[in-house]
């Protein structure tokens, strides 16, 4: 089996980068093993006991969404459209991880739901919890099929294995460290990869700027490419494709910073998982906080290195200005961040990066995985099928869920495939199932009238808005969109969740009128307005850094300047 | 190891610091060995700088600041059974 760009990416790694790679390997499983010890109960293997300090879960709050679909989809964004892909981190992720720490998480780790479907369940009854369970536990396996596909590819073009032996290879590593330890296998793993990828991608950051001459040399190189514009994040026209300078910014920050951003950051489980998994309410609270750090600065070892690739690249910088999609030998903007390793990195190095790859292409998937045997077992299985069993049942009926969704994201693998821009992919995705729940929960958090009708109509509604949006839309859907507006690209994913977001509340709105609240003394704990103060604030007034407003507040001005200095 | 001698906490072995710690120790020996051989076609990728050798340094400086933290402050396990 030949993959187009393999011989163009094939790295000559020798026996010590390999070396460096199995000892990964050993870590990973080793950790499995030791985790594996510390498993007594269902929420053990589930939630990590509820027991982890806030700076692991904080960084394995991030670490999970630091797969493969970040990497090698933000590298390729950063190559092909420049600094306004800062965007997603900044804009699109700081201020939803901050909110999650601030305002939703109390709710969520008071009322000591074990996921983030459970919550609606108690707040709005079994209609929407469903639609929840259901819609989750799909996305799931979608997405751990995407991280798979790019894992498989990335030991193809690197080893030459076919790409379904390293499917099945990577799934085997991932199956037997979550079936041994769980949640906290996948959370440290997490962490670990998270030290690895910083391994990997920081050195080549600064060989990368080193070669180009530093930052006055990436924009001199940009400028004589005729891409200076890149340069500057605003209005970021080139990812929303939206001719409006104005709509544009309006388009980002609230299509990109508000719907989407808030609906993943803050109901998806995935995420919303590793901060329950922290000891105490004080440490669930500041782990996104904790995360939003090191988030603000990943994308400089991300994106940055994107850029230079596409003047560094020869073949990437032809296939830059001749602005098509793949270049010389089939390459394609996905495969920045690799050519950039094979012509930098020597062997020792590349091993280094080779192994923080694939421990984040893992990871990733480990991190659908986990998330998604948690709803399986607790949300689906416990909950509508087979309620009364012994605790012992559902950790086993967990372990089980797994080899199944392993086995089914191996086929999902394959469908993601088939898509040629694996970022418009995923958003579509988030639009469908995202921007609408984030519209439900504050909803729900807020107003104690709103009803269990509401909320399952409400949800229902907004995601067919964001499927409707998208078949009209130039490409959201590739071919089978109509076109019918003219818009592309982000900028169709940004106005799909918008409609989606918008229409939910309307609908939810509306239905909640004329149908039947729960009355108040049901709500403690799940709205604000019936949740005594002291159930919510858990707020450490010894250091600064202990308590997650100030911390929020801190990040929050950083992210800011930021946002100036590159503006 | 321990710094509060009235009671002595149960320290874990399992702490993902030391974890961390030792698997980037061995990837900086690894790299800084590495570098003595990093022939000179891997050197002329990044006009002439020996990468090997500083990232190998960089991790091992990372390695023992993780592992030290481990030891300064050791995780402490909670000996009584957890609630339920």
């Amino acid at each position: 089996m030949h993959v187009l760009a393999s011989s163009i990416l094939r790295m000559d790694a020798n026996w010590v980068d390999y070396l460096l790679i199995a000892l990964y390997f050993v870590f990973v499983l080793g950790i499995g093993l030791s985790a594996r010890a510390s498993i007594s109960s269902s929420i053990d293997f589930f939630l990590s006991g509820r027991s982890l300090p806030a700076w692991v879960t904080g960084l394995a709050f991030i670490s999970a969404n630091l797969g493969a679909v970040e990497i090698m989809g933000m590298s390729a964004n950063g190559a092909q459209y420049g600094m306004a892909t800062f965007h997603y981190y900044w804009i699109g992720a700081i201020p939803a991880m901050l909110f999650l720490g601030v305002v939703m998480m109390p709710f969520y780790y008071g009322s000591k739901v074990r996921s983030v479907p459970e919550f609606m369940l108690r707040r709005f009854g079994p209609e929407a919890h469903l639609v929840n369970a259901i819609s989750f536990a799909v996305a799931q396996i979608l997405i751990a099929g995407v991280n798979l596909y790019l894992l498989a590819t990335i030991v193809n073009a690197l080893l030459g294995w076919t790409i379904w032996v390293s499917t099945v290879a990577a799934a085997i590593i991932v199956l037997s460290y979550i079936t041994l330890g769980g949640l906290s296998a996948a959370i440290y793993n997490e962490v670990l990869q998270f030290f690895v990828i910083v391994a990997a991608l920081l050195p080549l950051t600064l060989l990368a700027l080193h070669e180009v001459g530093g930052w006055n040399g990436l924009k001199d190189k940009m400028s004589a490419a005729g891409t200076s514009n890149q340069l500057d994040s605003w209005p970021g026209t080139t990812i929303t494709t939206y001719s409006s300078s104005f709509w544009s910014v309006v388009g980002i920050v609230f299509g990109l910073g508000f719907v989407l951003s808030f609906g993943y950051w803050t109901t998806n489980f995935v995420e919303v998982q590793r901060a329950m998994a922290s000891k105490d309410m004080n440490s669930a609270r500041r782990a996104p906080i904790i995360g939003s750090f090191p988030k603000m600065f990943i994308p400089f070892i991300i994106i940055i290195p994107g850029m230079m690739a596409a003047v560094l690249i020869s073949p990437l910088a032809k296939l830059k200005s001749s602005g098509g999609a793949s270049g010389a030998g089939g390459i394609t903007y996905n495969d920045s961040l690799l050519l950039l390793m094979k012509q930098l990195l020597p062997n020792g190095l590349l091993g280094v990066a080779i192994a923080g790859l694939l421990a984040a292409f893992m990871a990733g998937m480990a991190a659908n995985i986990s998330a998604f045997n948690t709803v399986m077992s607790y949300d689906i299985w416990q909950t509508y099928i087979q309620k009364d069993k012994p605790d012992r049942f559902y950790t086993a009926f967990g372990r089980g869920a797994t080899v199944v969704a392993t086995a089914l994201a191996i086929g999902t693998s394959y469908f993601a495939s088939q898509f040629p821009n694996i970022m418009t992919y995923l958003q579509t995705l988030f639009g469908f199932f995202n921007a609408p729940l984030f519209a439900t929960f504050i909803l729900g958090m807020f107003w104690k009238r709103m009803t269990a009708t509401a909320a399952w109509t409400g949800l229902v509604s907004g995601t067919l808005a964001a499927v409707l949006v998208a078949f009209l839309s130039e490409d959201a859907f590739g071919s089978a969109s109509t076109g019918f507006l003219h818009v592309g690209g982000q900028g169709a994913s940004f106005l799909a969740a918008g409609a989606a977001f918008i229409v939910d509340v309307a609908v939810s709105v509306a239905v909640t009128f004329v149908t039947e609240s729960k009355p108040d003394s049901e709500l403690r704990g799940l709205v604000y307005s019936e949740t005594p103060k002291e159930d919510l604030h858990d707020e450490h007034e010894d250091h600064w850094w202990l308590a997650p407003t100030k911390l929020a507040g801190v990040s929050l001005v950083m992210v800011i300047i930021l946002n100036v200095i590159f503006r | 190891m321990s710094q509060n001698g009235t009671e002595k906490p149960k320290v874990s072995l399992f702490d993902i610091r030391n974890i961390i710690g030792a698997l980037l120790g061995i990837y900086g020996v690894v790299l800084v060995v590495a570098s003595f051989s990093t022939s000179s076609a891997d050197r002329a990728k990044v006009s002439g700088v020996n990468a090997n050798l500083w990232v190998g340094i960089g991790l091992l400086a990372f390695s023992v600041f993780f592992i030290g933290w481990a030891f300064l402050r050791p995780l402490v396990v909670d000996d009584g059974g957890e609630a339920d």
